[in-house]
């Protein structure tokens, strides 16, 4: 399987330590990540940057195709419109999210996302408009068409490649490194508490990477697979968010001293089962429910349940986690499997709809699918489901870690200057804890629900800023005593540990005197899933679950220094799956401090199963103590800015 | 369902400066054996079927077979992606053909100017909230 496939194509050990190239480069403004806030930032910063200002970008795959955006998107999920304003945004918001959000962020969002919309229009990205006749953009007036209160549809297969050749031509060629993997943040050694850089390596040639750099912006996205995925062999890979988003962006913050926040939020999405298509269109579009194996409506059935939560429960669209929750006592009643009701969805609209609607209708449904979840269509024609004759079956997922969808996990960051409470800001808008480190999307915690556009959005408004912070402090240089050899050995450190032991065994897979990234990963996935609510424990854990996972965590970590990487693509896996495990276990120490059920549907603290509002209506933070190397827990106050009614 | 390379299609895109299908993959899953150049998909099991490989081969020779741990054999999904659109074959394990085509852009390729129409910035403006294609609307904020 995989890994145990010799990879003629990638560079070995061998080949890579014995003639390796370090290259240093001295840049202004490091941007981390080339998805959609790494592209929006990219666009944003040349505008304001004077014209000797450098600013690198550096990424791990080609950015025509990375992050969560690779594959394309059906919908722009975060537009306002006229119809809305940024207050019910953050309402919105803040209820989903079992109202602990930070309100300053989102409402920033909020009040800009809709221009950067508009930039996607002008780019090139065929949005659908109400009037199938208007040939005008949104800018010029035209009303593009809604599938929910705040999506509207596109057609989003090049979404990506648009905003990539956009982000490609502001920067210039020259400045952009593609495969190059960062697995850390150098920190400056003249002054606390600021960032100098980054250090990486090639995916393509024996060569490292030291950027030293006065600020750096970190977007490398969210965080898959640190759970068991319920798929076990190929379909591992069929994830539902991008399987290739390590958890590179909380980590390498986090050990960098950047405080976090909210990292107990997770998301289970309760998609497609296997293929993991897309709900939400089926839902908002066209109006269908999910039913139980007889047929019933769960949310009807159980609709008490959520008179347990207000007001979260309560509102017209209650939390994403409720659903979960009511689906979830539904199925422990044996009324699984659950079934999205395609067939009478379509049924009672194809009713009332004129002939030519229904054709589109059945091509906007595959479409949904074909911009952005492939594997989907694949499923339907691998089981013959036509979704007029046959329901399909739906499923909450294996949990995961984001801040820019239904979660709200990542770093704790500067608010803006004109409307953050003084308690959240410290001068510039999505700076992170750490001088000169700024992020946005994934990155931000907090402050989930902004999706493509929102991210995007994120990363004009940390790039404006980054500009900012490095004009306001004309004098700095980074200082990186550590040697570039020192630095080399680190990155190199699981491919140097590989050439030292591989003759021990004659098989290279079994060896006493390592561990593959593939078994770290294995390992870290079987543990968080059994002790820290994962599938197969229906998301249900305790005190005494966390502290034993947490002892199994602890060991696990200790065999890090043991990763072996016999390929420059190993290479890039033991990192990730290292940082895989730091986000572990800053999500396992979050749910065990947090001595509540916020999330039920997401996880319950089966110690602690209510909603407490009295003591609990707090952030959970938590920053690394050097002298420990654990993180220090502790809470914030949360600050109200929009009046909920 | 991983990716898979047809063997007697593949040139390893001999005539070309990069492999395109290594240079695409998001998750550096491609490579190329260079003893008999051919591309192939050397970690199966990480791959999410995003189709970047599929769409960008020159030589329609990578294809995609479903996850074999949940799906039935037999249905394969089909792209042919052009520059303004794309279409689909959908092919269903009962024999079942549906054919579908998107628009994927309205501007030629390469033919961005991602700031047409945009004035030089006032670094007055960089003390304030407004991004660059905003100056002179009004910043909102929260009504108390």
């Amino acid at each position: 399987m995989g890994i145990m496939v010799e990879p003629k194509g990638s560079l070995t050990s061998t080949e890579v330590l014995n003639n390796y190239k370090i290259e240093e480069i001295n840049t202004d403004l490091l941007i981390v990540g080339g998805g959609m806030v790494g592209c929006g930032a990219a666009f944003e910063v040349k505008k304001w940057a004077p014209k000797d200002m450098k600013i690198t970008m550096v990424e791990k795959a080609a950015i025509e195709r990375s992050g969560a955006v690779a594959m394309g998107l059906s919908a722009i999920n975060t537009y306002l419109g006229e119809e809305n304003t940024p207050e019910d945004y953050v309402k919105h918001v803040a209820n989903d999210l079992m109202g602990i959000v930070r309100e300053d962020l989102i409402y920033d969002v909020g009040r800009h996302v809709d221009s950067s919309v508009k930039l996607f229009e002008k780019f090139g990205l065929p949005i659908f408009k109400e009037d199938e006749e208007d040939t005008r953009t949104i800018a010029e007036g035209a009303k593009p068409m809604r599938a929910g209160r705040w999506q509207i549809m596109i057609h989003g297969e090049s979404y990506k490649v648009l905003v990539a050749e956009a982000a490609r031509k502001a920067l210039g060629e020259e400045n952009i490194y593609e495969r190059v993997f960062i697995i850390e943040l150098l920190m400056d050694e003249g002054k606390e508490n600021r960032v100098a850089g980054a250090i990486g390596f090639s995916l393509r040639e024996a060569k490292i990477y030291i950027f030293k750099a006065k600020a750096v912006i970190m977007a490398c996205g969210g965080t898959v697979n640190v759970f068991r995925p319920r798929s076990q062999a190929e379909g591992m890979g069929r994830t539902w968010y991008a399987v290739w988003n390590a958890g590179s962006t909380y980590a390498m913050a986090y050990n960098a001293g950047a405080e976090m926040t909210t990292m107990e939020n997770r998301f289970v999405p309760n998609r497609f089962k296997d293929g993991y298509g897309p709900v939400g269109a089926w839902f908002t579009l066209f109006k269908s429910r999910v039913i139980n194996a007889h047929g019933e409506d769960y949310m009807q059935k159980w609709g008490e349940m959520l008179k347990d939560y207000p007001p979260y429960g309560l509102a017209k669209i209650p939390a994403t986690c409720l659903w979960n929750h009511v689906m979830l006592k539904d199925w422990m009643e044996g009324n699984g499997p659950f079934y999205m009701n395609t067939s009478g969805a379509m049924k009672k609209l194809f009713e009332t709809l004129p002939e030519k609607r229904k054709k589109s209708l059945e091509a906007d449904a595959w479409e949904d699918f074909l911009d952005m979840t492939v594997a989907q269509a694949g499923l339907w024609a691998a089981m013959d489901i036509d979704p007029q004759e046959t329901n399909s079956e739906v499923m909450p997922t294996e949990p995961y870690f984001l801040g820019s969808h239904s979660g709200a996990c990542g770093i704790w960051v500067s608010g803006p200057s004109d409307i953050a409470p003084k308690e959240w800001q410290w001068g510039y808008n999505r700076m992170t804890s750490v001088n000169g480190l700024f992020t946005g999307g994934d990155g931000v915690g907090a402050s989930g629900h902004k999706f493509s556009s929102g991210s995007y959005t994120e990363g004009r408004i940390a790039a404006k800023s980054a500009v900012r912070f490095i004009l306001d402090d004309p004098g700095f240089t980074p200082t990186v005593h550590t040697d570039n050899q020192t630095l080399a050995e680190r990155i190199y450190a699981p491919m140097i540990h590989f050439e030292k032991n591989k003759g021990y065994s004659t098989e290279e897979g079994v060896n006493p005197h390592y561990i593959r990234p593939r078994m770290y990963l294995f390992r870290l996935n079987k543990l968080m899933d059994e002790y820290v609510a994962g599938t197969s424990t229906f998301y249900r854990t305790s005190e005494a679950n966390l502290l034993r996972g947490l002892d199994l965590l602890n060991r696990l970590k200790a065999d890090a220094p043991k990763l072996a990487a016999a390929t420059l693509h190993e290479l890039m896996r033991a990192w990730e799956n290292y940082h895989r495990s730091i986000v572990g276990e800053l999500h396992l120490r979050h749910v065990l401090f947090r001595q509540e059920t916020r999330y039920p549907g997401f996880y319950y603290r089966m110690d602690y199963p209510h909603l407490d509002e009295q003591n609990w209506k707090v952030f959970v933070n938590s920053k690394l103590n050097k002298a420990t190397g654990e993180p220090d827990l502790f809470k914030r106050d949360y600050i109200e800015l929009v009046p909920k009614n | 369902m991983p990716s898979f390379v047809i063997a007697e299609k593949c040139d390893g895109c001999k005539g070309r400066d990069k492999t395109a299908c290594q240079y695409i993959c998001p998750n550096d899953l491609m490579v190329l054996n260079k003893d008999i150049m051919k591309a192939y998909n050397h970690e199966p099991d990480q791959c999410w079927e995003c189709y970047s490989c599929v769409k960008i081969c020159p030589q329609s020779a990578i294809e995609v077979r479903a996850y074999q741990d949940f799906a039935p054999m037999g249905s394969s999904v089909i792209p042919l992606r052009g520059s303004d659109s794309i279409m689909w074959t959908v092919k269903f394990r009962n024999g079942k053909i549906k054919r579908f085509k998107f628009p994927i852009r309205t501007t030629p390729e390469g033919g961005i100017d991602p700031y047409q129409g945009l004035p030089d910035m006032n670094q007055e403006n960089l003390k304030n909230e407004l991004l660059c294609d905003e100056i002179g609307s009004t910043l909102l904020a929260p009504k108390k």
